[in-house]
């Protein structure tokens, strides 16, 4: 019998780059292939070819052992393709029902939505499958677990039987995971073909039938997960040896920089997200944030930067109270910010480096004097802050939007970590980055600590908290789980706790109560 | 070394080419909205049709014909004949009267005439684009800086000029900027678009002026005619050809090259200029910067009603006088095409207003040579601004390569976001 | 307990609100007024199928003391209770504001009624079928602020083939396909050139002005017989028309009015219940989330955009075909952005748009029965009101209106 899906030297080709070489990948029936690899190494490329998304420049596609051409969604969805995409496929304001139907409506009288009928379809595949979900609650009002069930019921509504999963486990808690896991394996049972993204590499051990490793667009080599272990396949992604932990001495914590009591912070959509949240950060210390994507984490560091009004409680730095303060008083303050979202918040990527390097001083001496910004002074700057923070750059006029992600976080982190603030907030600081630049930004948020800074790090990835962090402070729903010295955290402990369970407590599922909002 | 020197030399090469072609998409829209012009002039001219009607030569004839008549009155409008100026000269030399040379310039002078309020509504809306914000109030705030200009021109008596014009420029000034800084106070607050904004304010404006100028109105001059008093002398803007009442060619034309050379000074120079843009780029990350963001909008906001009030100070101390209640000339509008012309930088607005100016000279010469109506410019801008805002469909036309893009102007976010 | 303070401090807010209302009303109204004058609301209209009910005439300043009484009661009754739907109640509080102005505008004399709600309508025709131009549009995200061009294109293409064939009908449908056209411009810069689309529309305002003043005055002005379009006939309904005050209102009217109100039942259920409905949201909200299921976003687009164009080009056709007989340039006066922002205020359902744009016909309507009744407000005021109304509105609105997410961005396919 021929295998489910195979892939023959697909290469695919952009301006100035090349996506994937000649990659090669067979699925065979009911297993599951984990395609592993760092961001930017061709995995989405990859997919999206085979989902229609992107035609591929050469190369073929079998499924089940007939050539096919997959000129879009359509195509892929009719030969039984589907993907759950990292970043959900689902419009918030819709209904379940209606994200799933869309595009496969069922129709009563010519004419008209026949919801009723979708949604005892999607009643009937959440029973065969344990996929529990209301047909008609809105997408929008459900927990990101929940939206990934959707997900993956839109595919089993369009009888997919080779599914691809990219990066599933990216917003989900440990416990999350290994429900997502149950369901695999219960997609298994019923004969379905799984492709598996991630870059996590104890998953991809636990749930693999076989590992493709794809680097910079080639295949880097292929493992069986019993003959595996995490450093191996480490080394295959990279390319070299990797360090899995950071080397730093023990903090010698001082005195309060940041003190935070009792914070309640509003989010988008005027609920409060931020609970009651009250910690300090010391001078020469790290203090980890660790919690599930949306847990308030963003919220929480836009009150501390005064980008986001404080409902109550009260943010003291350096002992002065800053809880009302605007951005600019915070930063004069002594406080550095590196944002989660640097494209969006921290860069203005038709700007040339040296004009982004100034953007929190543009209005001091020496780069202004009075209202007229002084030139030298903003070269000599930028010349001396690309050398000195290795940035990538053909010129310092180069616009940032057009360096790559690692070497934009190295001008944000030269613009912020240049200046001797007391505080440093560093929010999801390796996101999308390579190994490479993940290590030199570990470095400098350590030298900064090593310095006397105090520093916060937010960040969803568990290893960057435990592998940072002096302290962690656990967030779940907006409100501390608990802070654990790093002496006494274990990855099951946090893992717990970012699911709002405390370890101690017996009986483990005492999950903390929803405050009615 | 070599290899460096050469590579660069190969960069430089190509930025100079990538300048090149930075004109030549503008150029390309300019030429192709004036070839669908001459399309439109001679589909809705009956003689075309007649003269086929005898042969297809003939009719092919007439088609030149009607182009050539319609396009040559346009640029002997815009630009003057250089036969006449080389005899009025001569003439000038020979018995010393020099009025036939400043006839002849004429045209010229016209162009430069309307190309100044240009350069100063084209600067509104380039600046507002510099800064996020689509004004497309220009008209208004004009409207609104006439009056207030106005009034300063003809109520303050007995002061030497090098008082009263600045005074009444800096009336027009004020007048615009509050008209602006209203959208842009209401963005600030409330996250109300602007565009819908400067719009209504356009409609409330005109039936503010209409009050104001009515016969019986509180800045009617009396004497049953719609219109303002005329303002004192010592309000005029220094005319350059006094001798010829017709040339109305004045110092405005100046003070716009001066206005030109300000905002670029204050958008490229300063730290003002560098939060404008920074919250037009990218409002989060000025946000993130500690810039007042507000507070930004609505000086963005006021400078470019000031900057489209200057307009109206030109236009009622440098060559009306006074201000009539049928004020409207379309600058708004043509303000926006300006700017996207211009690419939002200060000097390419002069050159597309300088372009514009001629423009208006030439239609007017136009419809009354050629017959043709002078809404054909508002054709010729609207193909303008789809050529500039969709390069695209130039560049697929013309089969040109597509330039690297540099910092433009960002313009729509939706409604109310900020 | 933080949120609930807050939210009895809003709900105090708004009981001062329509204690400030009551207050206005005694302040504005009463002080003019006299104890022997008396106010007429007529209902009858000359002319009418519909059955007579006569008038109703009563002392003025009764009238507004008993509006005032109104308005204190439900003031204080949200400041002691609160409501459950408090914008209900405020819309109560503004018409009965509404209805004192009208008491005092009309003392001593009368004022009809049923005549004043059949202004509003029709005034508010060329709006609501604006606004429905601009939902179409933005529900899958393409912003047209070219709505005006394209009512002008209509409208001049109805008066020009209006005339030519002597047929309202033809007139329409031409007014129809110009409109359609200009959408589909509007559709090709902004989803295959992906042009900013405020440009976009503005290039279309200004191109259309262009082309139906050159077209104009190369035409319409000297040969009068271009510019002399038939008219609409109204059609009585039967019976309906007879009902007294909604029969003249609502059942006697032109075909073009028909439409429009039959145009926003379907447009509302075509939108929520069906096919075409759910993925053109889809699109609006998340074309990507679309695109990955097979559903066509250019498509859905260009077919939204240019039923926009088409509804715009009706809204001209209705100006010259419904009432003036004529074209004259740049006629719309600003209809097409006054719709766009009864689209936002009507949250971008057509439903909505129709209620925001009865209130701007009201808004219109009331000009002109102010200016018979010899209120003293110079008309040039009454003129801005509408427009006033409109940055009001916005002001309030837009901070609680819910675009569709991807409004205003181009679609790129990956």
């Amino acid at each position: 019998m021929p295998p489910v899906l195979e892939l023959k030297g697909i290469t695919k080709r952009f301006p100035g780059v090349l996506a994937n070489d000649h990659i090669d990948l067979t699925l065979e029936e009911g297993k599951v292939l984990a395609l592993l690899g760092e961001n930017g190494a061709g995995k989405s490329t990859l997919m999206n070819v085979l989902y229609g998304l992107y035609t591929p420049d050469e190369g073929e596609i079998f499924v089940r052992g007939q050539k096919v051409d997959i000129h879009g969604p359509g195509d892929a969805i009719a030969l039984g393709i589907g993907m759950v995409h990292q970043h959900f496929m689902l419009v918030p304001v819709l209904t379940v029902t209606e994200n799933v139907m869309l595009g496969m409506e069922s129709i009563k009288n010519k004419l008209f939505l026949d919801r009723e009928v979708a949604a005892k379809r999607i009643h009937e595949i959440s029973e065969q499958y344990g996929l529990d979900v209301d047909p008609y609650a809105m997408v929008g009002d459900l927990p990101v677990g929940i939206q990934q069930r959707v997900e993956i019921i839109k595919l089993l509504y369009r009888q997919a039987d080779i599914l691809i999963l990219d990066e599933p486990t990216a917003v989900l808690t440990p416990q999350e995971v290994h429900g997502l896991f149950q369901v695999i394996r219960s997609l298994l049972a019923k004969g379905k073909s799984i492709i598996f993204i991630s870059h996590k590499l104890k998953e991809v051990l636990e749930i693999s039938d076989s590992i493709v490793v794809l680097r910079g667009g080639r295949i880097a080599g292929s493992a069986l997960p019993q003959e595996s272990n995490e450093r191996s396949l480490a080394s295959l992604m990279v390319g070299r040896e990797v360090i899995l932990t950071v080397a730093k001495e023990k903090a010698q914590p001082k005195e309060p920089v940041l003190e935070v009591k009792n914070l309640r912070v509003m989010g988008e959509g005027a609920h409060v997200v931020v609970r009651d949240v009250s910690f300090d950060v010391r001078a020469g210390e790290i203090v980890g944030v660790a919690g599930v994507q949306g847990n308030g984490q963003t919220e929480l560091v836009e009150s501390l930067t005064g980008l986001r009004p404080a409902q109550g409680g009260a943010v003291r730095l350096l002992g002065k109270d800053v809880t009302h303060a605007s951005p600019r008083v915070i930063t004069e303050a002594g406080t550095s910010h590196v944002p989660e979202d640097r494209q969006r918040d921290g860069l203005v990527l038709s700007y040339p480096i040296a004009d982004n390097l100034i953007m929190n001083t543009y209005y001091l001496p020496p780069i202004a004097r009075g209202v007229v910004l002084q030139e030298a002074a903003i070269k000599e700057r930028a010349e001396r802050l690309v050398a000195e923070y290795d940035v990538r750059t053909p010129s310092i006029m180069t616009p940032v939007g057009s360096l790559s992600g690692g070497n934009q976080q190295k001008v944000i982190v030269a613009r912020e970590l240049s200046r001797p603030d007391q505080l440093v907030i560093a929010s999801q600081p390796t996101r999308g980055l390579d190994v490479g630049s993940i290590e030199y930004i570990h470095s400098q948020l350590i030298r900064k600590r090593d310095e006397g800074a105090a520093v916060l790090v937010v960040s969803a990835e568990l290893d960057e908290i435990l592998s940072l962090a002096d302290r962690i402070v656990v967030m779940f729903e907006g409100r501390i789980m608990d802070i654990v010295p790093i002496e006494k955290a274990t990855r099951e402990d946090i893992g717990l706790l970012m699911a709002g369970i405390h370890p101690d407590e017996h009986g483990a599922d005492v999950v903390a109560t929803k405050e009615a909002a | 070394m070599s290899e460096k020197n050469t590579t660069q030399g190969k960069a430089q090469k190509r930025r100079s080419r990538g300048r090149w072609r930075a004109l030549l998409t503008p150029l390309m829209a300019i030429v192709t909205a004036l070839i669908l012009g001459a399309v439109v002039i001679v589909v809705t001219d009956t003689s075309v049709y007649d003269a086929f009607g005898e042969g297809f030569g003939a009719g092919l004839l007439r088609i030149v014909e009607v182009v050539v008549t319609a396009y040559g009155s346009f640029f002997a409008g815009a630009f003057g004949d250089p036969a006449r100026m080389v005899r009025g000269l001569s003439t000038w030399i020979t018995t010393g009267d020099g009025s036939d040379w400043v006839q002849s310039l004429y045209p010229l002078t016209e162009t430069l005439r309307y190309a100044t309020p240009y350069i100063f509504a084209g600067l509104a809306v380039a600046l507002g684009f510099r800064g996020g914000l689509f004004n497309i109030g220009a008209e208004g705030q004009y409207f609104i800086a006439g009056l207030t200009t106005v009034f300063v021109g003809y109520s303050l008596t007995g002061v030497p000029w090098f008082i009263h014009v600045p005074l009444a420029l800096l009336a027009g000034i004020l007048g615009g900027a509050a008209w602006g800084a209203i959208p842009g106070y209401l963005k600030a607050k409330t996250g109300a678009h602007e565009v819908i904004n400067t719009i209504m304010l356009n409609y409330i404006s005109f039936r503010l002026a209409e009050y104001m100028l009515d016969v019986g109105g509180p800045m009617a001059r009396g004497d049953g005619r719609p219109v303002s008093p005329v303002i004192q002398p010592s309000a005029q803007l220094t005319q350059f050809f006094p001798s010829n009442p017709n040339i109305r060619f004045n110092v405005g034309f100046f003070i716009a090259l001066l206005a030109a050379v300000f905002v670029y000074w204050l958008l490229f120079k300063t730290t003002i200029g560098y939060e404008i843009r920074t919250v037009g780029q990218n409002p989060r990350a000025a946000k993130y910067a500690g810039m007042n963001v507000p507070r930004t909008v609505v000086l963005t906001m006021a400078l470019s009603g000031g900057l489209a009030g200057l307009a109206a100070s030109h236009d009622i101390l440098g060559v009306i006088g006074f201000m009539p209640n049928s004020f409207s000339s379309g600058y708004g509008f043509d303000a926006i095409a300006l700017a996207l012309l211009g690419n939002s930088h200060p000097f390419g607005v002069v050159l597309s207003s300088l372009l514009f100016g001629a423009l208006q000279a030439g239609a007017r010469n136009m419809q009354a040579i050629a017959r043709v109506p002078l809404d054909l410019t508002d054709i010729l801008q609207g193909l303008i601004i789809i050529f500039i805002a969709a390069p695209a469909i130039i560049r697929a036309l013309y089969r040109l390569r597509t330039p690297d893009e540099g910092e433009g102007a960002v313009m729509t976010r939706g409604w109310g976001q900020l | 307990m933080n949120e609930n303070s807050k939210d009895t401090r809003r709900a105090r807010t708004w009981g001062i609100v329509f204690l400030v209302f009551a207050a206005l009303m005694l302040v504005l109204f009463l002080p003019g007024t006299t104890g022997s004058q008396r106010t007429t609301f007529a209902f009858d209209l000359e002319l009418s199928e519909a059955l007579p009910i006569g008038s109703l005439t009563f002392s003025t300043q009764g009238g507004l003391y008993l509006l005032v009484v109104l308005a204190v009661f439900l003031g204080a009754w949200q400041l002691a209770k609160g409501f459950k739907q408090v914008y209900l109640i405020l819309g109560v509080v503004v018409l009965a504001f509404v209805l004192a102005f009208l008491t005092w505008a009309a003392r001593d004399n009368s004022m009809n009624m049923t005549g004043m709600l059949q202004a509003t309508l029709l005034r508010a025709v060329p709006i609501t079928l604006a606004a429905l131009s601009g939902v179409m549009c933005e529900r899958c995200a393409v912003i047209n602020i070219g709505i005006e061009g394209m009512m002008l294109t209509g409208a001049f293409t109805s008066a020009l083939i209006g005339s030519l064939t002597q047929n309202v009908w033809v007139g329409l449908f031409a007014a129809l396909s110009a409109g359609g056209l200009m959408g589909a411009l509007l559709a090709v810069m902004a989803i295959r050139y992906k042009v900013d689309q405020i440009i976009a529309g503005t290039a279309i305002n200004i191109l259309a002005t262009g082309l139906t003043s050159y077209f104009s005055s190369r035409y319409l002005q000297s040969i009068p017989e271009l510019n002399r379009p038939p008219t609409f006939v109204q059609l009585p309904l039967p019976v309906l028309s007879r009902i007294p005050i909604v029969g003249p209102v609502l059942f006697t009217n032109t075909a073009p009015v028909y439409l429009m109100l039959i145009l926003v039942a379907v447009i509302h259920v075509m939108l929520f219940y069906t096919r075409w409905g759910l993925r053109t949201r889809a699109v609006g909200e998340h074309p990507q989330a679309a695109d990955t299921l097979g559903v066509n976003v250019f498509k859905t687009r260009y077919v939204n955009v240019i039923l926009g164009g088409m509804i715009a080009g009706l809204g001209g056709a209705y100006l010259v075909l419904s009432s003036v007989a004529r074209f004259d340039e740049n006629m719309t006066a600003g209809r097409g952005f006054i719709g766009l922002a009864a689209m936002i205020f009507g949250k971008w359902s057509p439903i909505g748009a129709l209620a925001a744009s009865l209130i701007f016909g009201f808004a219109d309507s009331l000009r002109t029965n102010l200016a018979i009744l010899r209120v003293p407000i110079p008309s040039q005021f009454l003129l801005m009101a509408p427009y006033l109304v409109t940055m009001i509105v916005l002001a309030g609105v837009v901070g609680r209106a819910n675009p569709p997410a991807a409004d205003g961005q181009p679609y790129e396919k990956q």
